[in-house]
């Protein structure tokens, strides 16, 4: 069947292949000559269909946000924030200095004390639909933001990110004059002020996450948004200023590990929440057990995919790819580890390396990219080590052919065959879109290797098989489990993880408690 | 001269449903009624092979139903009840005057009684089923975390030992706990209290003796999931909580707080089930 011919090449190793990697680099405007391999083995180009950007007007700089205003820095230093799909800086933030996390800390506190405790329930609520509506209201500007920050497509900031966002804000809006009801038989009151730390994949998702249940609760915050990318959360400060919240009740600073780090031990919190690596929640952790502080935790992940022989396999392989190159792989709960049943291996490669083929690489802010820019260099390179190494480790390596541009920070969809467990790839967090493939042969092999982990933030599992399906579901440790399905979100849904994938929940019900003293 | 020559008890550890001395042979002496009892000192192999007898119990004790869970720790608050004398004398001799521990161990079994309602409710009070706004079928609700590591408060030595116990298995954990040298003697009968009641071997080891090795190797110890320390050396529960974040450990740190405390409310809830289970979403596509 002319199907299974098309031109799918795995890239040789070695140096040849390097060399003909940057031949076929393109040219600097990154937008030409993305074309896809079709059925027929002839090449089908796309027209570009970028999404434009003129109307977003980015000043040179950007200050913090303390107590309601935007101040300069008390060091007086900024930092640059670029786009990691051209290289090009976007524009200058403030970096927080550690008397800046001071003042914030203060601000917060005064806020707490002064306005937020003594507001009403309902109004707190009203406070937070204002937000909702206008991150809403600026949706497009917003997406087309997050995507020149972050580099990720804009069909996911616009369509994923950015409305989540707003759905988070919209639905602790309504939690917050309902709290009574949530825990039977207890008085829910508020902690205080809580220090927020958040990644750089999901921005200002990560944002409204942190900030939406902990005012919800009555509670005030100081958020850091992550070093590479500050923009949503400055231009969420300036929402959070148009709806005329009380000044101090949400601080944000930006700033880099230092600044993270004299937020977390800074004496006036009375809560830490830090989404991010595992290595870096352990010492907030350790910092936190020292000073006895509350902090919840939601750090890496090493989620199983696992696909028995039963499961419809088309679907299962859209599930995989969604799974682990969504946001170029750079989600705590990607589906980095690929179980298959031995029955359906050759399958499942074959659909796999197929699909994986037709995906777009290109521009961010182009309509029909499926797969952005890595977000930093620091990123870039720890993704091409840790393939490396997989390939080192003897492992066959699948990857795309599709050219790269010639700027900007780019790694092709990468899948890896022969892993074994004991491999760096299928053991390490990659945060990139590289996919470790290995193989069971019965439903308790499958669950054994899946929770072979340190981690237990997610899995998948994809059968037809009802009975199969809700056993596996509950023998996976895993605090999200995706059955038949992948990367799914939802405000009402709680999310966080198991063993060192931290504790604590955000979202639904579940993601008050680490807002609220009972 | 004795008129009958009683039979003494050796206090030994009990791990994986066996009564064991120390494996490093060693002992420390608690002064009863005048008489000296030689009390196992657990040491940290004795740690291990705890914790080891624990994660290999839990899968079991784990997909029991709710309904047996709840069954066996109705037995326990059974088997305290039957033994009552046994408890009072070991309170006796640790000083506290008769009527207070008649009184510490009507509240213990009343605590136990208490918790076996809730170990077939606690699901559906933490459940929710979740209205996503995409057509999928949507649920979170609570697994036990694993191998939990307790230490347990000097005192009150039984209603402490009770109250913080019975929620770990309640939830469907298992527990590895830790007695100090001050009163072991309660933690002892709880013991033969526990092996008796249907609890499966390994669900709750006890181990007796200093902390000084014990706490810092159970709180290090990566396959252990949570902690509930209830330390009121400070430098000791400081540095546990910092071991403890090796492998990012929930922990619940108690302090030492007054006897009074354990006879409250406050120190019995539904929360102290929560603090050892995680919240597992699942997702499923519907009709999509």
């Amino acid at each position: 069947m002319a199907t299974s011919q098309a031109p799918i090449r795995r890239r040789r190793p070695g140096k040849a292949a390097r060399t003909s990697t940057r031949s076929a680099r393109q040219p600097a405007d990154g937008h030409a000559r993305l074309a896809v391999a079709s059925p027929a083995g002839t090449s089908w180009p796309y027209a570009a269909a970028p999404e434009s950007h003129d109307y977003l007007k980015l000043a040179s700089r950007y200050e913090l946000f303390i107590g309601g205003k935007w101040v300069k820095p008390l060091g007086g230093r900024h930092f640059a924030s670029i786009n990691p799909a051209t290289e090009e800086v976007l524009t200058h933030v403030g970096e927080a200095s550690a008397a800046d996390v001071d003042r914030a800390v203060r601000a917060a506190r005064t806020a707490y004390e002064k306005y937020w405790r003594r507001c009403t329930p309902a109004s707190r609520a009203k406070y937070l639909y204002r937000i909702a509506r206008a991150i809403t209201e600026r949706s497009r500007e917003l997406a087309v933001l997050e995507s020149m920050d972050t580099g990720k497509p804009i069909k996911e900031s616009r369509d994923f990110d950015i409305p989540l966002a707003a759905a988070h804000f919209f639905y602790y809006a309504g939690w917050a004059d309902k709290l009574p009801w949530a825990f039977p038989n207890v008085e829910p009151r508020p902690l205080g002020v809580a220090g927020q730390i958040i990644p750089w994949n999901f921005p200002l998702l990560m944002a409204a996450w942190k900030i939406a249940p902990a005012l919800a609760c009555g509670n005030t915050v100081v958020l850091k948004p992550a070093e590479t990318t500050p923009l949503t959360a400055l231009w969420l400060a300036e929402i959070v200023r148009q709806a005329n919240l009380p000044p101090g009740v949400v601080n944000i600073i930006t700033g880099g590990g230092d600044t993270g780090a004299a937020l977390v031990r800074h004496p006036g919190l009375d809560k830490v929440a830090f989404t991010g690596s595992t290595e870096v929640g352990k010492e907030i952790a350790r910092e936190c057990a020292r000073l006895r502080r509350r902090v919840t935790l939601e750090l890496g992940g090493k989620a199983a995919n696992i696909i028995f022989d039963d499961a419809p396999l088309d679907e299962a392989v859209e599930g995989i790819i969604n799974g682990i190159f969504f946001n170029q792989g750079h989600v705590c709960c990607a589906g980095s580890r690929l179980l298959v049943q031995e029955p359906v291996l050759d399958a499942v490669v074959h659909k796999l390396h197929r699909r994986m083929q037709t995906l777009r690489l290109g521009p961010p802010l182009d309509k029909n990219t499926d797969i952005g820019a890595i977000n930093s260099k620091a990123q870039l390179q720890k993704i091409q080590a840790l393939a490396d190494s997989g390939e080192a480790a003897g492992c066959k390596r699948y990857e795309t052919t599709c050219a790269l541009p010639a700027r900007g920070y780019w790694f092709r969809p990468t899948f890896f065959t022969g892993v074994a467990l004991s491999h760096r790839i299928a053991q390490e967090e990659i945060f990139g879109p590289v996919l470790s493939v290995m193989t069971f042969r019965t439903p308790d092999e499958a669950v054994e290797k899946a929770n072979n982990t340190r981690y237990g933030l997610s899995a998948g599992v994809w059968t037809d098989k009802g009975s199969k399906n809700f056993k596996i579901v509950s023998q996976l440790r895993a605090g999200v489990v995706w059955a038949n399905t992948y990367n799914k979100f939802d405000p009402s849904s709680p999310f966080g993880g198991y063993k060192e994938s931290g504790f604590g929940r955000e979202g639904g019900m579940h993601g008050l408690l680490p807002y609220l003293e009972r | 001269m004795e008129r009958r020559v009683t039979i003494r008890k050796t206090a030994k550890l009990f791990i994986g449903g066996a009564f064991v001395r120390s494996e490093s042979g060693r002992t420390f002496t608690y002064k009863q009624d005048g008489r000296v009892v030689n009390v196992a000192r657990a040491s940290r192999k004795d740690v291990r092979d705890a914790v080891r007898a624990g994660r290999t119990a839990w899968p079991s004790w784990r997909d029991r139903t709710a309904y047996n869970r709840g069954q066996i720790v109705y037995r326990v608050a059974e088997m305290l009840e039957s033994r009552r004398e046994q408890f009072t004398d070991a309170l006796l001799a640790s000083g506290i005057a008769p009527g207070a521990a008649a009184g510490e161990v009507n509240a213990a079994i009343d605590r136990v009684v208490w918790y076996a309602g809730w170990c077939d409710k606690i699901e559906q009070l933490l459940s929710t089923k979740n209205p996503v706004g995409i057509k999928h079928f949507n649920v979170s609700s609570p697994e036990p975390t694993g191998v939990v590591g307790v230490v347990a408060p000097d005192r009150p030595s039984l209603l402490g030992l009770v109250s913080t116990v019975i929620p770990v298995v309640c939830g469907g954990n298992c527990a590895v706990v830790l007695v100090g040298e001050s009163d072991p003697l309660c933690a002892i009968a709880l013991a033969e209290a526990l092996a008796t009641a249907d609890v499966p071997a390994g669900v709750v080891n006890i181990l007796t003796g200093g902390f000084a090795d014990t706490v810092p190797t159970l709180a290090g110890h990566m396959d252990v999931n949570a902690l509930d320390l209830w330390i009121g050396d400070e430098k000791l529960d400081a540095a546990a909580a910092q071991r403890a974040c090796d492998n990012v450990k929930r922990v619940r740190r108690g302090g030492a707080p007054a006897r009074r405390f354990w006879f409250g409310d406050s120190a019995q809830g539904p929360d102290w089930i929560e603090a050892f289970m995680e919240i597992k979403t699942v997702w499923h596509p519907a009709g999509v």
